[in-house]
């Protein structure tokens, strides 16, 4: 689905990722750990097409996305939700989640995005309740779940989320993670941008982690949950030898 | 939805009609012109709403894009061609039928632009410059954009200022009357002009005008392509992220409210038969961007009302000499206390007021 090859990216003269591989395969969850400022989110920004890596290979379903631009990447079928939510808050529920389906409008028509607004409702049955209503007037939890649902109204093959977990509590964000599982189940695939690296590793298929703009380590999730350097280093969990 | 902006326009027609019966049945329809002339300055700050409200894309430019329109529009239908009538390009003009023959007061012959020639001209250049500009232009954010637009302004206003073709400090004046329609069918023909006679056919001329960019604006804000603009002022990466292209939305609706103004500017200046420089003025762009501000920044019917009336206000003189000051007074008491529009603010003091009725009983 995705590959990634070598590639490197940053702002002006700031090289942020240096030399990253990776791939995301169908229907699979995969997540991306490491602390602030190891270049997650620019990793995802590069792969949208809101940054442009200098050099290497971004292959998105076997298409090269390097010169293309965000709206045409988003209309092959990768969606992000952003980090921090930014849902777009003097417009209601449901515009938000209409203006998800901007591409699907011009791909498929109205009806497209209708049916696809039913089954966002149905996903998240708390944004049906709220569609009215202004989305800056939502909680976390709930932006959070209207962030997703806007990415997701774009039908993508692909979803991105930059920390969903940010400034939540606990149990909102085990509902959170409930829904990836769910995507997963319902056959999308996931690449999970996470802090949160015991939750994240916990339900994904396999981890890279990510510091300083390297990849450091990759694995299956479990692998990577068991080894003692992210143990040490990101979940917090020193054991005396 | 479709419901209350249908009925609301209703009301506006209605209200228009009431308006010119009541200035009939009580002699004061001398008021008509000055409600004209407001239905064209509010065409401006409708198109300029949708742009600073919903786009979140502020210019303090626009009256440049109004001189541009009315200046265009102005010296193509005065400047007699006559001394130039053998060069190829008036000769290509006059076989297109883009010209026309007249006289002046002292007999002379004329050889001008005709006027809806002259108007699409305007309107085009308009357009073409705000592309031109709005592709660099519109990469900047916030106080950037400002000063950018702000450069523009001052551009225009100097150019009309400094050019002898514009008239200099002195403008152009006895610009011919704008034949929209011919008198067709015993029909008198439809003229933007400031004849006495027709001062009632024009109230209504600028007041539809008015309506119908109205109407047009409503249909854009609801309609894919608002949403997107709507979700650019929210947040430009999330926007770029949903897959909007933001870069082409922003100059789209740039060169819009651009054509907007210049259309405002062609039919004011038929309608007043001249313009001088201060319409290109930098307090003119400023109290554009004053009225959406009072309108309620992302609110058609707030900018329209406030748009409408303020002008109507300053051209009766109301303020007096004080008139720029009272719009920089404006701008600002509208940023400290309502934000949101005057029009915001009454309704919330209404509903405080009930609120705290209903909880005295």
């Amino acid at each position: 689905m995705l590959r990634i090859r070598n590639m490197e990216a940053g702002y002006g003269n700031l090289r942020v990722l240096k030399n990253i591989s990776l791939h995301v395969d169908g229907g699979e969850i995969v997540t991306m750990i490491g602390a602030n400022g190891a270049g997650k989110t620019t990793l995802l920004h590069t792969i949208i097409g809101l940054v442009r890596p200098t050099r290497g290979e971004v292959l998105f379903l076997g298409q090269d996305c390097r010169r293309l631009e965000a709206r045409r990447i988003v209309a092959a079928g990768c969606a992000l939700v952003p980090e921090g939510r930014q849902v777009f808050a003097t417009m209601s529920v449901e515009e938000n989640l209409i203006l998800g389906g901007h591409v699907l409008q011009q791909r498929e028509g109205r009806a497209a995005v209708l049916r696809e607004l039913g089954h966002q409702y149905e996903l998240f049955p708390v944004l049906r309740e709220r569609r009215q209503q202004l989305a800056g007037t939502l909680s976390g939890g709930e932006q959070q779940m209207l962030a997703m649902g806007r990415a997701l109204m774009s039908r993508p093959r692909l979803v991105m989320m930059d920390e969903p977990s940010t400034g939540l509590a606990p149990l909102v964000v085990r509902d959170i993670f409930r829904v990836v599982v769910r995507l997963r189940e319902e056959g999308n695939t996931v690449l999970l941008v996470e802090q949160n690296a015991r939750a994240a590793l916990g339900i994904a298929d396999r981890g890279y982690v990510l510091e300083t703009g390297r990849v450091i380590l990759q694995g299956p999730a479990g692998d990577l949950l068991a080894n003692r350097d992210v143990q040490r280093a990101y979940l917090g969990r020193e054991k005396i030898a | 939805m479709r419901y209350t902006k249908s009925r609301a326009i209703l009301c506006l027609v209605a209200l228009v009609i009431v308006t010119q019966l009541l200035t009939r049945i009580t002699g004061t329809s001398y008021y008509l012109t000055q409600l004209t002339m407001s239905a064209y300055y509010a065409l401006v700050v409708i198109g300029l709403t949708v742009l600073m409200g919903y786009a979140g894309q502020i210019s303090i430019g626009h009256a440049g894009f109004f001189a541009i329109g009315g200046y265009l529009s102005a010296a193509l239908t005065t400047h007699n061609l006559i001394p130039l009538a053998g060069s190829p390009l008036v000769q290509f003009l006059g076989r297109l039928g883009v010209l026309v023959r007249g006289q002046d007061i002292y007999g002379e012959q004329l050889l001008t632009v005709t006027p809806w020639a002259a108007c699409l001209a305007a309107i085009l250049v308009a357009a073409l410059i705000a592309f031109l500009l709005g592709i660099p232009v519109l990469k900047l954010k916030g106080h950037y954009l400002a000063m950018a637009t702000l450069g523009f302004g001052t551009i225009i206003y100097r150019i009309a200022l400094a050019s002898d073709y514009f008239g200099e400090a002195d403008g152009i004046s006895e610009v011919p009357g704008f034949t929209l329609l011919p008198g067709v069918a015993g029909l008198p023909p439809l003229v933007v002009n400031g004849d006495f006679d027709s001062r009632v056919q024009n109230y209504y001329i600028a007041w539809g005008v008015l309506i119908i960019g109205m109407v047009l604006l409503l249909n854009l804000i609801d309609s894919r392509v608002g949403r997107a603009l709507r979700s650019i002022h929210g947040s430009e990466e999330a926007a770029e992220a949903a897959g909007v292209d933001t870069a082409r939305c922003k100059l789209q609706v740039f060169v819009l409210s651009a054509v907007y103004a210049a259309l405002a500017g062609v039919l004011l200046t038929h309608y007043n038969g001249g313009l001088g420089p201060s319409e290109a003025s930098v307090m003119k762009s400023v109290r554009y961007v004053a009225l959406v501000a009072v309108g309620g920044m992302a609110n058609l019917w707030g900018a329209l009302v406030m748009g409408a009336g303020l002008t109507f206000l300053s051209l009766r003189g109301v303020f007096g000499s004080f008139d720029d000051a009272v719009f920089g007074a404006i701008l600002i008491l509208v940023m400290l206390f309502a934000p949101d529009g005057i029009l915001s603010l009454r309704l919330n003091g209404l509903r405080t007021c009930l609120k705290r009725e209903s909880t005295d009983r």
